[in-house]
């Protein structure tokens, strides 16, 4: 008997919860207001709901499949897997977003896919819900497109003409790791195709002879996905992937998925809890890439194995083993330097650059910047504050790590 | 004492007004009780207090740009303190025009602090309301929606245009304790007066608990992170919520059953998946017997690092018995997004000097003597780096056996890597340049500099003189190819 609406979809949502990925920011402002359809997106996203995983729900979430010929370890959906398999038509992907979207449960629709057939015939079935959402719906939300591996790239053109944001994952840091798990897929293609919309991306957005409006085309960029802990690859190797791709491709964002155990697991993984700890660290230490000019070297040089401490976020380990660059004086040092204080962020740095213009910071103006003293005392000078060789202290480590806790006994 | 009686309901202008007055008379800030209507009525009326100031002359002040955006916001927020402390900081503004941009100042960090509050929850209201569909009785073909909200602020009017933006083909009505909006396709109308809930119920709300609930990842329980995002007050206007204890009380059971059903026995289908494609695709190996061969196996080098870190290899393109030959240095950045050499900002200087010179492009074979891109990544960019001669030595097999099949009669070295690649005793490139070497059987070669070295050239005549070079050298190239007229082209 064929599942309800109902069953498939608990079936292929569950099926795509593994992959990170929902966001719904940095693409183009766009509404309804002219053309009088549905849709709209503000440049940075909403996130509609949260699960109590703590991850923010902001699109529709689904596979189209989960069928799939592909048999990669560490996928629910892989070949192999006993898990249940359920299909959507076009029209009811379609149907499924347009009616959450108007009820505002999302900001659009992220489709993924098992591969059925083959490439090509999985890529140009996506391309149809994408290409009836805006063409025929008039659908002006956000529309997020995995990218098949192998899909033809004219494919992949028309998914960017639609797409908000295409992505393709690179599952593990390195070749080897992936062609261990992954038998079918193929690293080098994997990077050929993201080399290939990096070039189409920017293809687009040059202005024409004709006009100065450039083409639409997958104005959110392109974002990948990395699973952490399932291979033995370190943070140092993964972080070193992370950089080659923003450097190499232009990537928007890349992922990282502490490795979850699933259902009826591969007999090749570790069933272990998933290392969230450890995958918070790594976005800590991408933020430190991307927004505050610290290169991956820096973050991981001192660190033993390679591995970031648990205990401690990365900006703060790199601080403590660096002593000789502080204390910074609040109301002197350049932008770059006090980015690299542990406690400050980007928009409390802005805050101090635009205050110390007219007047000199002390200790409860950086309070009122909501900054933490407790973190920042002892790496800054201030008016009326020198942190009196606290740097110096052999314990200033300890007085940072969280407590110890007690083992719930039950 | 000036007692200012405002409605309090995000309603900037009345503030606006009474604060001009307040200015204009020159009243100090702790000279004026600020009161809501509402807090006001259940007040005796204290007579010493004055109302609104009467003044004869027109005001004549001005705020810094940024001052309204951020006192619109402050308007909306609840905390009676609001217009008093809006007003303080007008007051301060008088003397000190750049207070604002003292972030840390307590009035200004304050007020910053409100702004984010009420901002907070113009995003919250985007996010969590929750429309439900209501029968259409109009008669009209728009769907009709309905949603209830609970804001912290008076923020319906702020947030309203969101909503016409996005839901523009349905007619719908947002009501909230704190004021109505509804939208029918032509008027957006709000106000300021409060609402009931009427409790409408859709039925779509059970395919989306049933989406909320499968999303989720018991293995990854993280209750506090949901709760700073969405915290319990937003809870009992959200359909899904209602899921969240039991899901919570579950998930570690959810795990340990996960954990326990091991893997079994693959499903039928894998197995068929598995026999079809017992063939396996074999990498070629061995002698390669044509050009094109060599190409193929030239895609799976992993005969130095370099090709951990490229995109891919780029082969070199051409016909595959073209009488020259071009050879360059190492594929850059677009070349090696693009998997072709020469397409780059170097390989644009060349073709245009080709052209100039007339050296008919089609009719010569280019190719790198590395094919893998060597860079460092200084920030996010791919900055170009030389190649070593390990590299160009593990590399050269590759450059011999395009040799061996295109057998060019003229090879043109483009820089020095690509001269050290094509003769193995390497003479300095300055001695050789614009010279036309005979190498007795495997013809000839013609030593230039690489189209990269003019880019980098900072002073615009020198980078003029060397171009001029260039294109000499490249002339020379071109005379040969017009000397081997007759020799027929095949295409690869």
């Amino acid at each position: 008997m064929k599942k309800s609406l109902n069953e498939r979809l608990a079936i292929l949502s569950d099926a795509a919860k593994y992959d990170a990925s929902c966001a719904s920011s940095g693409t183009t402002k766009r509404d309804s207001l002219k053309s009088g359809g549905l849709g709209s997106t503000e440049g940075s996203g909403i996130c509609h709901a949260y699960a109590p995983d703590g991850r923010c729900i902001s699109l529709l979430k689904i596979l189209m499949t989960n069928f799939c010929i592909y048999d990669c370890a560490y996928c629910i959906n892989r070949s192999s897997s006993n898990v249940e398999r359920a299909r959507f038509s076009a029209e009811e992907v379609v149907w499924l977003t347009l009616e959450f979207y108007r009820r505002n449960y999302i900001e659009g629709l992220f489709l993924s896919s098992g591969i059925i057939r083959s490439s090509d015939y999985t890529m140009e079935e996506m391309v149809r819900i994408a290409r009836e959402l805006r063409l025929t719906h008039n659908f002006r939300g956000y529309i997020h497109l995995k990218s098949i591996p192998e899909a033809s790239p004219l494919l992949i053109e028309e998914a960017g003409l639609y797409a908000d944001r295409l992505s393709i994952n690179i599952e593990l840091p390195t070749d080897r790791g992936l062609t261990q798990f992954a038998p079918e897929k193929r690293p080098a293609n994997i990077r050929r195709s993201m080399g290939d919309l990096r070039l189409k991306i920017e293809a687009a957005s040059e202005p024409t002879l004709q006009t100065k409006r450039r083409k639409r085309f997958v104005p959110a960029g392109q974002s990948t996905q990395m699973i952490v802990g399932a291979d033995q690859s370190n943070d140092s190797t993964i972080l070193g992937t992370s950089a080659r791709l923003y450097g190499s491709y232009g990537l928007r964002r890349v992922y990282y998925s502490a490795f979850s155990p699933i259902p009826d697991a591969s007999k090749n993984l570790p069933l272990i809890k998933p290392p969230l700890i450890r995958e918070h660290r790594l976005y800590q230490a991408d933020w430190l890439y991307r927004f505050y000019g610290f290169g991956i070297e820096e973050i991981t040089e001192k660190q033993p194995d390679g591995m970031l401490d648990l205990k401690l976020d990365p900006k703060l380990s790199w601080a403590l083993a660096n002593r000789d660059r502080f204390p910074v004086d609040i109301n002197r040092a350049e932008r770059e330097t006090l980015l690299r204080v542990p406690g400050l962020g980007t928009k409390a740095v802005a805050g101090i650059l635009s205050s110390r213009r007219y007047r000199r910071l002390r200790l409860e103006d950086l309070a009122r910047l909501h900054v933490s003293l407790k973190k920042v005392q002892a790496f800054i000078m201030a008016e009326g504050w020198t942190p009196s060789r606290l740097i110096d202290r052999s314990d200033l480590r300890a007085m940072f790590e969280p407590k110890p806790e007690q083992l719930a006994l039950f | 004492m000036h007692r200012i009686v405002l409605e309090g309901r995000g309603n900037f202008a009345e503030w606006r007004d009474a604060a001009r007055s307040l200015l204009a008379a020159g009243v100090a800030p702790e000279n004026v009780d600020w009161r809501t209507r509402m807090d006001a009525a259940g007040d005796l009326f204290r007579q010493q207090d004055e109302g609104l100031p009467t003044c004869t002359s027109s005001p004549s002040f001005t705020v810094p740009k940024a001052f309204l955006p951020l006192a619109e916001a402050v308007i909306c927020h609840s905390d009676p303190a609001r217009f008093a402390r809006l007003y303080r900081l007008l007051y301060r503004l008088q003397e000190e025009r750049s207070l604002l941009a003292v972030r840390a100042d307590k009035d200004v960090a304050e007020l910053h602090d409100m702004v984010k509050s009420v901002r907070r929850d113009d995003h919250k209201m985007t996010a969590f309301v929750r429309f439900k569909e209501i029968p259409n009785d109009t008669g009209g073909s728009r769907r009709r929606f309905f949603a209830w909200f609970e804001p912290d602020h008076y923020i319906v009017s702020r947030v309203a245009p969101f909503f016409q933006r996005r839901f523009t083909d349905m007619d719908w009505v947002i009501a909230t304790p704190k004021g109505t909006a509804a939208w029918n396709g032509e008027v957006l109308e709000v106000s300021t007066a409060p609402a009931e809930n009427p409790h409408h119920t859709d039925q779509a709300d059970a395919l989306w608990r049933t989406y909320f609930r499968n999303i989720f990842n018991p293995a990854r329980l993280k209750v506090k992170m949901m709760q700073t995002e969405m915290p319990k007050k937003y809870w009992k206007n959200l359909p899904e919520a209602e899921l969240i204890p039991e899901m919570i009380a579950s998930a570690e059971a959810d795990v340990i059953a996960m954990a326990e059903r091991a893997a079994r026995e693959a499903p039928l289908f894998h197995t068929r998946l598995k026999s079809a494609a017992e063939t396996p695709i074999v990498a070629p190996s061995g002698e390669p017997a044509s050009l094109a061969e060599v190409r193929e196996q030239a895609m799976h080098c992993t005969r130095c690092p370099l090709h951990c870190k490229a995109t891919q290899t780029v082969f070199g393109e051409g016909p595959s018995n073209a009488d020259i030959m071009i050879v360059g240095e190492q594929p850059g950045d677009q070349e090696d997004l693009a998997g072709r050499p020469f397409v780059g900002p170097a390989g644009k200087v060349f073709d245009q000097a080709a052209e100039y010179v007339g050296l008919d492009r089609t009719r010569t074979y280019v190719t790198n003597a590395v094919k893998h891109f060597k860079y460092e990544l200084r920030g996010k960019r791919r900055i170009h780096q030389k190649p070593n001669l390990g590299e160009v030595q593990h590399c050269r097999w590759w450059l011999k056996l395009e040799m061996n099949f295109v057998k060019p009669k003229l090879a043109v070295a483009m820089g020095a890597t690509a001269l050290s690649a094509l003769m193995d005793n390497r003479g300095k490139l300055s001695d050789l340049r614009g010279r036309m070497l005979d190498m007795g059987s495997t013809g000839a070669i013609l030593v230039t500099v690489h189209p990269s070295y003019l880019l980098r050239i900072p002073d615009r005549v020198k980078q003029q003189e060397e171009m001029e070079r260039f294109r000499e050298d490249l002339a020379q190239a071109a005379l040969f190819q017009r000397q081997q007229v007759g020799s027929p082209v095949a295409s690869e």
